[in-house]
């Protein structure tokens, strides 16, 4: 998720005035944000030669992300699952969370997608596992 | 830069996403510092209302059982937004799943701390607290509030991964398996 701030900066005393623009600017889903992540890691541990200097919280969520489905993922086969998906016409935070969370049930499916028996058939069904499979491959 | 954790309304900041514009500095008279505006992006968890989440038990309660993400910590799927039915168990300090077979007898399925577990958000809460600072001062009105999270698992497919591995996984498990509903 994404938020416009307008931010003043005080260069004597560090008081933030914020305002929100916008509470939500943009959906991410995990790999989009671990992909962001990692990389200012990488640049914190450029300059610092330790992982020290993070946040906590951005370090715990690298952590977590990393041992969540997005590890396996590109932004290729997320784009081409994606495409694939339009077909079945399911909301924005439906295909969120079956990248974030990829189903391999119908159970799944059934969790994700609101009243999925009347939107989507056996066969769609079985295709959007096949295409989570195919796509968004589960880690081993 | 680094925002405050919880930002009211908004949700718990995670990193800089970019800066967008960054306006010019004025010095006002009387004032020594300098003021800029700039306009950026975070990135920030808010998980919407009926998402599914996958998170690890952190300690279960009377009050029901405490889930963490790890970057935070803050989820609480209340007692009556459990699998039914359930009870405490006291000794092991966990909730457990009194699972009804086709035989009608029950099979236990613990919740114990460090499992994955997968729940649907029902609702968030923003706690608003303001900082107080020195009476007559004028204090930027920042308001930091903490932000909490009730989920539910109470739904076929939801709770421990554990309970719903469909058979053909690799898994030894055998007892802790549910059959999904093809129906």
């Amino acid at each position: 998720m994404c938020v416009s701030y307008k931010l003043t900066h005080y260069t004597n005393s560090y008081n933030l005035v914020m305002e929100t623009i916008k509470t939500n600017a943009a959906f991410l889903c995990n790999y989009e944000v671990m992909q962001i992540l990692q990389k200012l890691k990488d640049n914190a541990q450029k300059k610092h030669k330790r992982e020290g200097s993070l946040a906590t919280v951005t370090y715990e969520t690298v952590h977590y992300l990393q041992d969540t489905e997005c590890k396996n993922q590109s932004a290729e086969s997320i784009q081409k699952f994606l495409e694939e998906m339009k077909a079945f016409k399911l909301t924005k935070s439906e295909k969120l969370m079956m990248v974030n969370t990829p189903p391999r049930t119908e159970l799944e499916i059934q969790l994700i997608v609101q009243e999925s028996e009347e939107r989507l058939s056996e066969e769609n069904v079985r295709k959007i596992i096949d295409l989570a499979n195919e796509f968004l491959p589960a880690t081993s | 830069m680094c925002l405050q954790q919880v930002v009211l309304n908004v949700g718990l900041c995670i990193a800089l996403f970019d800066i967008t514009n960054i306006g010019h500095s004025y010095i006002f008279p009387g004032d020594g510092s300098s003021h800029t505006e700039v306009k950026f992006r975070y990135i920030v968890f808010r998980p919407l209302v009926e998402e599914i989440l996958i998170g690890k038990i952190r300690s279960c309660s009377r009050e029901g059982v405490h889930v963490t993400m790890g970057f935070f910590d803050d989820i609480l799927i209340p007692v009556n937004a459990l699998q039914h039915p359930s009870r405490f168990d006291e000794t092991d300090q966990a909730w457990v799943w009194e699972y009804p077979k086709d035989d009608g007898e029950k099979h236990d399925l613990f919740m114990d701390s460090g499992e994955s577990i997968r729940f649907r958000v029902t609702s968030e809460a923003f706690e608003e607290s303001l900082p107080t600072g020195p009476p007559g001062t004028e204090c930027p009105a920042q308001t930091v509030a903490p932000y909490k999270l009730v989920g539910g698992i109470n739904e076929p497919g939801l709770g421990l991964l554990t309970w719903w591995e469909t058979p053909d996984q690799d898994d030894d498990a055998d007892d802790n398996e549910e059959q999904e509903n093809d129906d």
